[in-house]
């Protein structure tokens, strides 16, 4: 993984005397919550809403999804009370903490017509510091990924450099992994290893749990300093590692990368793409909910009075029809060739663009779309169609010849 | 790095959204459906210089923006001009503005002609309709340095004698410059004088040495794709043509993800782009 | 019009490019030297067709004409270029009229003449055909661009 902190400008190096890991225990945790506000961050970490558990401003540790677990499949998602009491026990949800790092709303500028011509003056500049409480290993890879994005050249985005710059990160290392779970293939996880302030992971020891707490950084040191950590043993360090082993031996699911991007790139009239596009709504949940689509519109707007303009940037979606509007039509016109775009930029231009596939694994695109399509089981299909020869796709409801 | 509660503020400047006044200081109707602004900056001196085939994103206040490629001579820089069609919300709000009216504009953005790697070679330039504005300030760019370059040959094809651009600039450099210069259009009248026919028929008797050439070529992407096929057919090599492409764009800067063209992001890859890296996606549909 | 005067001149043209001398010969045998002024009429529609011609330099307009349309020029033939094929296939007549715009120089071919000589040479006939071929070809592609009205507002 890129060392995304040199890009965000975060210090990484701890003094040599810093404490680099510490155990927790469970009734302290809310210790660190209150260093994290001390600090002036506001915290944003996993709770239950509406049936899902999603990110939000987080200022108890009562809040957290204590004992919940979550049951993720092609297109379905369930939550349910278990008998533990973990607090950390499920993998992602909807949410990705794209949200607050790059805004779905954004203001870029104010501006103001005068006599002669206008004024304009850039708007939006965050005014919190965030502290992310419980990125999963594959959102830690996805900030890269979105590092990658915004803080290259030739153009970086001010507004994302400065939240990028100010938030607190900390990780938590999965212990298990839902069905439609996929990081190993991807290189982004379970195991959270570097990009993170503070990493936790869940010991389950008896009833009451504690938290191994490693150091990632200078910040993180100073404000692990301040709340009431034990010594970590070499017996808590293991039962770290069982816990993360747990979550690598159970993926859901694998994605071969090997060559994956010329293959997409030369099955560009692959049948596969037209069997999707019969399953394909085009609603753009998966874009919505994948945490590296960064793809946004900018909407120029004005008031009633015509004096006062504002131009605001939105999420926008490769899905929609007018997505690749040009005068007088859209390039990418089928629900096919929508698909194919989305798909083939994840995993295969996002390479060329960016260095790595821009694919981290957390499932949620299979998860989130209402058709249950899983981009693993198509870039299998292709792969698997290269060796056999031609493929047959008996999903087809009207098909009446082979391909 | 900083732990503290305020945040540094960001320069107008360095903000790539934000759009500098410049002022119109003429509007001229080029044909029917076209016109070209001429703007120079509102205040100060104004923008950087730009290299030819560059765009700018232009402002129309509260109402949006839109790509347009930079059609004037470099050397007047930062005075510059815009030809356009209209096309849309933006582009029909453009043409109501008049002298003395200001226009935002961000950039320049993009890559450029290959004006200085076709030293010591013929250069054969095929514009068609309104693609001939881009290519106009790479013009200005050759007959600035008419000694640097061997034959140039300039072919413009368009929709019918009335889509003609820049008719009185044409038949300036035909009579100025070492240049050669050969118009048709699609249709006419029989009252035009002058090739009918795509503009394609006309390569394969343009004068220039197909072994020691670049072209650039800008148009309509099938008149682009027929063109290129056109010059491979003389012997051109592919790495020696290049395009113009366009896509659609919000941002300009290679964020938005909206003009992507395969791995390519049209604003800052492109629109200028070498046609070896291209030939094998160009006819793709919904690419 | 002497044969000796104009074979070199034939042999020149690039659409004669790699034919054999027999062929040149043939070929030379049934052309001749013509000069039109200029808004001259090469062609008229509907004329019989036993001729084609190969321009050597001006500038001749393909023209059709129709009500409310007047005279539109729907394609322009100039230097080294060829003009008319109705001569190849029945019923010999052309299609459009052909007009100058320029004085222009050309090489006229007597096609009733050449039908004769292709029909007793076959590779004779299988040249020729296939330099027209080619042209036909040509010719089409262009004009499925230029009713595909490229340049119009939506492309």
């Amino acid at each position: 993984m890129q060392n995304l902190a040199e890009l965000a400008d975060v210090a990484t190096e701890t003094a040599p005397d810093a404490i680099t890991a510490g155990l927790l225990r469970r009734e302290h945790l809310s210790r660190l919550l209150e260093a994290l506000r001390a600090e002036g961050y506001t915290v944003i970490g996993p709770q239950i809403h509406d049936g899902a558990i999603v990110y939000d401003h987080l200022t108890s540790v009562n809040q957290l999804p204590c004992g919940w677990i979550d049951d993720q499949a092609n297109g379905s998602y369930r939550i349910q009370q278990g008998s533990g009491s973990a607090l950390f026990d499920y993998t992602v949800g909807p949410h990705s903490w794209k949200q607050f790092l790059y805004p779905a709303h954004q203001r870029l500028i104010a501006a103001e017509r005068l006599t002669r011509g206008f004024t304009g003056s850039t708007d939006g500049m965050p005014d919190q510091r965030y502290a992310f409480f419980g990125v999963r290993s594959c959102d830690l890879h996805a900030i890269d990924l979105y590092d990658r994005v915004f803080l290259q050249h030739p153009y970086v985005d001010p507004n994302y450099k400065l939240r990028r710059q100010s938030c607190f990160i900390v990780a938590v290392n999965c212990g298990h992994a839902a069905t439609t779970c996929f990081c190993a293939s991807m290189n982004s996880g379970p195991r959270a290893k570097s990009g993170y302030d503070l990493a936790m992971t869940e010991l389950p020891t008896g009833d009451t749990h504690r938290y191994l707490i490693e150091v990632g950084s200078q910040r993180g040191a100073e404000i692990m300093a301040t709340v009431p950590y034990e010594t970590a043993t070499e017996a808590d360090l293991q039962e770290a590692e069982k816990v993360v082993a747990n979550a690598s031996a159970h993926m859901g699911r694998a994605l071969d990368v090997r060559g994956l991007k010329e293959m997409l790139y030369r099955n560009f009239e692959h049948p596969m793409w037209d069997s999707i596009a019969e399953r394909c709504l085009s609603c753009a949940n998966c874009t919505m909910v994948c945490p590296t689509c960064f793809c946004t519109t900018v909407e120029d707007t004005t008031d009633l009075s015509g004096s006062r303009a504002e131009r605001w940037r939105r999420w926008d979606s490769c899905f929609t029809l007018d997505f690749s509007y040009i005068h007088g039509g859209s390039i990418r016109v089928s629900t096919k060739s929508r698909f194919r775009q989305w798909m083939t930029h994840k995993l295969a231009a996002w390479s060329d663009q960016f260095g790595i596939p821009g694919c981290v694994g957390c499932g949620r695109c299979i998860t989130w779309c209402p058709a249950g399509i899983d981009i693993t089981a198509e870039a299998r299909a292709v792969r698997e169609s290269e060796i056999n020869g031609p493929c047959e796709f008996s999903r087809s409801t009207h098909d009446s010849s082979n391909p | 790095m900083a732990t503290a509660t305020e945040l540094p503020a960001v320069s107008p400047v360095t903000d790539p959204m934000l759009p500098v006044a410049y002022r119109i200081q003429r509007v001229k109707q080029e044909t029917e459906d076209t016109f070209t602004l001429e703007l120079v900056p509102a205040v100060g001196k104004g923008g950087a210089a730009f290299a030819p085939g560059q765009f700018n994103m232009l402002y129309v206040f509260g109402v949006g923006e839109v790509p347009i490629s930079i059609s004037s001579d470099p050397a007047k820089a930062p005075a510059i001009h815009h030809t356009t069609r209209v096309v849309g919300v933006v582009t029909k709000a453009m043409r109501l503005l008049k002298r003395g009216d200001t226009i935002g504009i961000r950039g320049p953005f993009g890559t450029h002609w290959p004006v200085e790697e076709a030293a010591g070679k013929d250069v054969i330039i095929v514009a068609g309709g309104i693609g001939l504005a881009p290519l106009r300030p790479a013009l200005y760019r050759l007959m600035a340095n008419r000694e640097k370059y061997h034959k140039i040959v300039l072919l413009y094809g368009t929709r019918s004698p009335e889509d003609i651009l820049y008719r009185q600039e044409l038949e300036h450099w035909r009579g100025q410059f070492d240049l050669e210069i050969q118009v048709t259009v699609d249709r006419a009248a029989s009252s035009w004088r002058g090739n009918v026919g795509v503009v394609t028929t006309m390569i394969p008797r343009a004068p220039f040495d197909a072994s020691n050439t670049v072209a650039m070529i800008c148009g309509p992407e099938v008149m682009m794709r027929f063109t290129a096929m056109g010059l491979q057919k003389r012997g051109v090599p592919d790495e020696r043509i290049y395009l113009s492409m366009e896509r659609n764009m919000k941002c300009g800067i290679g964020l938005c993800g909206h003009c992507q063209y395969g791995p390519l992001f049209t604003c800052k890859d492109g629109p200028v782009l070498r046609f070896d890296r291209i030939a094998g996606v160009l006819n793709r549909a919904e690419y | 019009m002497t044969v000796q005067t104009l074979e070199p001149i034939i042999r020149q043209q690039r659409f004669f490019d790699g034919m054999e001398e027999r062929h040149i010969e043939l070929v030379t045998g049934c052309a001749s030297n013509v000069r039109f002024a200029e808004e001259q009429f090469i062609a008229r529609e509907g004329d019989p067709a036993d001729h084609f011609y190969l321009i050597r330099d001006g500038m001749v307009s393909v023209e059709c004409r129709a009500p409310h349309r007047g005279v539109m020029t729907v394609q322009t033939v100039s230097e080294g270029e060829i003009l008319g094929w109705s001569w190849l296939f029945p019923p010999h007549r052309w299609h459009f009229d052909a007009r100058t715009q320029t004085p222009t120089h050309a090489l006229k071919f007597d096609g009733r003449c050449l039908r004769t000589k292709c029909e007793e040479d076959h590779d004779l006939g299988y040249e020729l055909f296939r330099r027209f071929m080619y042209i036909v070809g040509e010719r089409l592609e262009a004009t499925r661009m230029q009713l595909l009205d490229i340049y119009g507002n939506r492309y």
